[in-house]
């Protein structure tokens, strides 16, 4: 580590840095005066990157727990579930045997809420919400966000969005149970089923407010990559995480809206009486005097956000990922420039590919043609990047610690449920394919397994940036080594359960002679789950324990990364840099060159350098 | 949020407030895109209630526009430091605003009495849904004006660059409010 004492990152800034009168103004009492406006009310980035992180996995530890529940009566639909009453009440039946059985219309809530929560609070806001309030300012050499008001208040939308859907998980007529895509008339009809009653009406009124927060914290990123770079910092020396925060930022912001609007639109239809998407309904031999509407353009709209949405999820995991492995394998990350292209290329497909949810909803199978083409093109920048990170390893210098691990991880898993979409994406296939296991198997793999790995990726390699501790390395081994195998045990399977044709959400098979002979296999999946759900709880004993007893950090650049955020005090303040803001005077990657282990982004570039970007 | 203003470097002409407001007015304008493609999807399926929109309509259009040069020019009378004339015409493009919600109300009545009801034919429902929100947006506009207002009289008299950047956003939500019923008035014109 001889190129660490050459330099102090305090002297260089100071030389080179760039005087914003910053400290001159006096506002440290405004930000860090009390508990309240400190820890609660908080506009400091760091801060309020922290409070989407462990209100994420507040969020994760309930959805994951639901996943057990319903997944204990997949896998063990013969056992008693009595054990279970005194947390879930009225909705575990216990008959004169004693036998406790799950309620079928809770059994559907469950899977909603598990749906609804992972993908909206969880790996929206509590991956890309905690990053890039965290990482933005930090690697881009900005004091805070363009606006710190507004970055607090989406948090606190998101709170808020989180109160109302917990609320709703206690009502008599239970949670919302339509499927998290919310699909009409199910959404509507407040009669379709006990859920789609006032579950359905705080679904809705959570859902807006998280749209509220996504988009306050979507126009506070993109204002603030495009308009607060330090000295120096071009777009093409930016960090790969940047750019996949900021391009993440501008999907958000073009397609939660339509998904605000769709959902206006639904609470127009239960509340007011119009008919947007009801038509030719018979309820109990009744027909409803709605007519003229259409569900099919309500999952138009759906999808138009519900696509993007998917890689709202990964993109935040891959800018993550591409930093970790190439700070750990102490290469450059291989071809940067194909990486922000690719990212550009995923963000633009991402827009035009959103009916290969509804191939078999009554499109046009012709038009389905466009969007098969479109989708399977978004696998080139998918494998452009994939190839890429592996050639990032090959010959690398690796370092095998959690973070590194569970980045390689990631690319695995994205491999595993990438090639699944391919057969997916084939409107033919996904005649056979459509509603079963294998749908299930194919995006947990990608954007749920996938996603998560980014995100311990980026907890393991930025907590000491967090709290100035390091995470317990064993304890992270272990929860790296069990979910990997764990995960694959989880959803390997399914993908034959699904060629079988076993129809998701499905309650019970007991009806089905077809697919008895999945049982045992059902019952490994469970357990699979439940040791896998066991794991994530030790990271989140080793992420509390670590924050007051973990090894504290001694230097401020432990990874020796080249990006901004290590060259800020270990204790990081307020404004983050203590006096000048550091000008950067080369690209993020200079991992490696002449002989040299990495030249961070302050370090002036010499005259006997090779190369520079 | 001396933050921003502090960062602030030379290379960059346009103030991130005012680049942030660009980009909210970017997604308010995805949600209105999302629901005229709707509409144009709903249309083309059939079964369309044909109508003819109230002329109300069309007068509050003018008034809205005319309510956008008010308060343009009280802008460019703050720049001059002309006092009276720049309170003034704040004060009547706010009303003008008033007056554009109340009308865009009776312009509700006047489609409920040609028999295109909210609850009816989606044809109908889609008016109301676009001049509804359009509406509360126009009540958003109302309160950045109504702090025009109360900064006009509260504060002492001054141009400084903070007042003025305050009141260039104001107007620059202002016009997009405009722009965006005359995007929805025009859309409904041309697909009817």
């Amino acid at each position: 580590m001889d190129t660490v004492t050459t330099f102090d990152p305090d002297i260089l800034i100071e030389e080179q840095g760039y005087d914003d009168h910053f400290h001159d103004h006096h506002h440290g009492d405004k930000y860090q005066s009390n508990f309240i406006t400190h820890y609660v009310f908080s506009q400091d980035h760091k801060i309020i990157a922290k409070q989407f992180l462990i209100t994420g996995m507040f969020w994760a530890i309930i959805g994951a727990g639901m996943s057990i529940i319903f997944r204990l009566q997949l896998g063990f639909p013969e056992e008693s579930l009595a054990w279970l009453q005194p947390l879930l009440g009225k909705w575990i039946a216990i008959n004169e045997a004693g036998i406790g059985t799950l309620d079928p219309q809770f059994y559907y809530a469950l899977v909603t809420m598990h749906g609804t929560i992972l993908v909206f609070f969880v790996l929206t806001a509590g991956l890309s919400g905690t990053f890039s309030n965290l990482l933005i300012p930090l690697q881009i050499g900005a004091r805070d966000m363009a606006s710190p008001l507004l970055n607090m208040l989406s948090y606190w939308f998101f709170f808020l969005a989180g109160v109302v859907m917990f609320s709703s998980l206690f009502l008599s007529t239970g949670p919302f149970s339509g499927g998290w895509t919310a699909y009409p008339p199910l959404s509507i009809l407040p009669q379709a089923s006990s859920g789609s009653a006032a579950g359905m009406t705080l679904w809705t009124v959570s859902l807006i407010l998280f749209v509220v927060s996504v988009l306050l914290g979507g126009i506070n990123y993109i204002t603030t990559v495009l308009n607060l770079r330090t000295k120096g910092m071009t777009m093409w020396r930016m960090p790969l995480t940047i750019w996949a925060f900021f391009v993440t930022a501008i999907i958000g912001l073009l397609s939660f809206p339509v998904l605000a609007s769709a959902f206006f639109l639904v609470i127009f239809d239960r509340e007011l009486g119009t008919s947007f998407f009801l038509s030719d309904i018979y309820i109990g031999g009744e027909a409803l005097d709605r007519v003229g509407g259409s569900p099919v353009l309500y999952q138009h709209l759906f999808w138009f956000l519900g696509h993007p949405e998917v890689y709202i999820i990964i993109l935040p995991a891959m800018g993550l990922v591409s930093e970790v492995l190439s700070v750990h394998a102490r290469k450059p990350i291989f071809g940067y420039k194909a990486m922000v292209y690719s990212i550009l290329a995923i963000a633009f497909l991402s827009f035009i590919v959103w009916a290969h949810h509804m191939f078999m909803s009554g499109v046009n199978p012709f038009i389905s043609n466009i969007f098969v083409i479109f989708t399977l093109i978004i696998a080139v920048p998918s494998a452009v990047k994939v190839f890429n990170w592996i050639t990032t390893l090959y010959g690398g210098n690796i370092r095998f610690t959690s973070a590194m691990l569970f980045a390689i991880g990631f690319v695995s898993m994205f491999i595993s449920g990438g090639l699944t979409g391919i057969f997916l994406g084939n409107s033919a296939i996904d005649i056979q394919m459509h509603d079963t296991y294998f749908v299930v198997a194919h995006f947990h793999i990608v954007m749920g397994i996938a996603a998560f790995f980014g995100m311990f990726a980026g907890i393991y390699n930025w907590f000491p940036k967090m709290y100035g501790r390091f995470m317990n390395e064993t304890l992270g081994k272990i929860h790296f080594w069990g979910t990997f195998i764990g995960a694959y045990a989880i959803f390997w399977p399914m993908h034959y359960i699904g060629m079988a044709g076993v129809p998701r959400r499905y309650y019970s098979f007991e009806t089905f002679d077809a697919f008895s002979h999945f049982d045992a296999t059902n019952k490994f999946i469970t357990v699979a789950a439940i040791v896998v759900f066991g794991l994530q709880l030790l990271f989140v004993v080793n992420f509390f324990y670590s924050i007051w007893k973990g090894k504290r950090m001694t230097t401020r650049n432990p990874w020796g990364a080249t990006t901004l955020e290590w060259t800020t005090p270990i204790d990081t303040g307020h404004g983050n840099w203590p006096g000048k803001i550091p000008v950067v005077h080369r690209w993020a990657y200079d991992y490696g060159k002449d002989g040299r282990e990495f030249y961070p982004q302050i370090l002036p570039v010499s005259e006997d350098e090779s190369e520079t970007h | 949020m001396d933050v921003a203003v502090s960062n602030q470097q030379t290379r960059n002409k346009i103030h991130p407030h005012k680049f942030a407001l660009w980009v909210a007015c970017a997604s308010i304008t995805m949600m209105f895109m999302a629901w005229t493609s709707a509409y144009v999807v709903r249309q083309a399926a059939g079964n369309w209630l044909e109508f003819r929109l109230p002329n109300i309509f069309f007068i509050n259009t003018a008034l809205l526009l005319f309510s956008s040069v008010t308060l343009h020019a009280s802008y460019i009378f703050f720049k001059r430091e002309k006092e009276s004339l720049y309170k003034g015409l704040l004060l009547v493009s706010f009303l003008l605003g008033i007056t554009f919600l109340v009308l865009q109300y009776i312009g509700w009545q006047d489609l409920t009495n040609i028999g295109v009801e909210l609850t009816g034919n989606p044809a109908g429902s889609f008016v109301y849904v676009f001049s509804g929100f359009h509406g509360l947006h126009i009540c958003g506009g109302l309160a950045a004006i109504f702090v025009a207002i109360v900064h006009a009289f509260a504060l002492k008299f001054k141009v400084t660059a903070k007042r003025k950047l305050r009141f260039e956003l104001t107007l620059t939500i202002w016009h997009y409010l405009d722009f965006l019923w005359l995007y929805i008035i025009t859309f409904i014109v041309l697909q009817s």
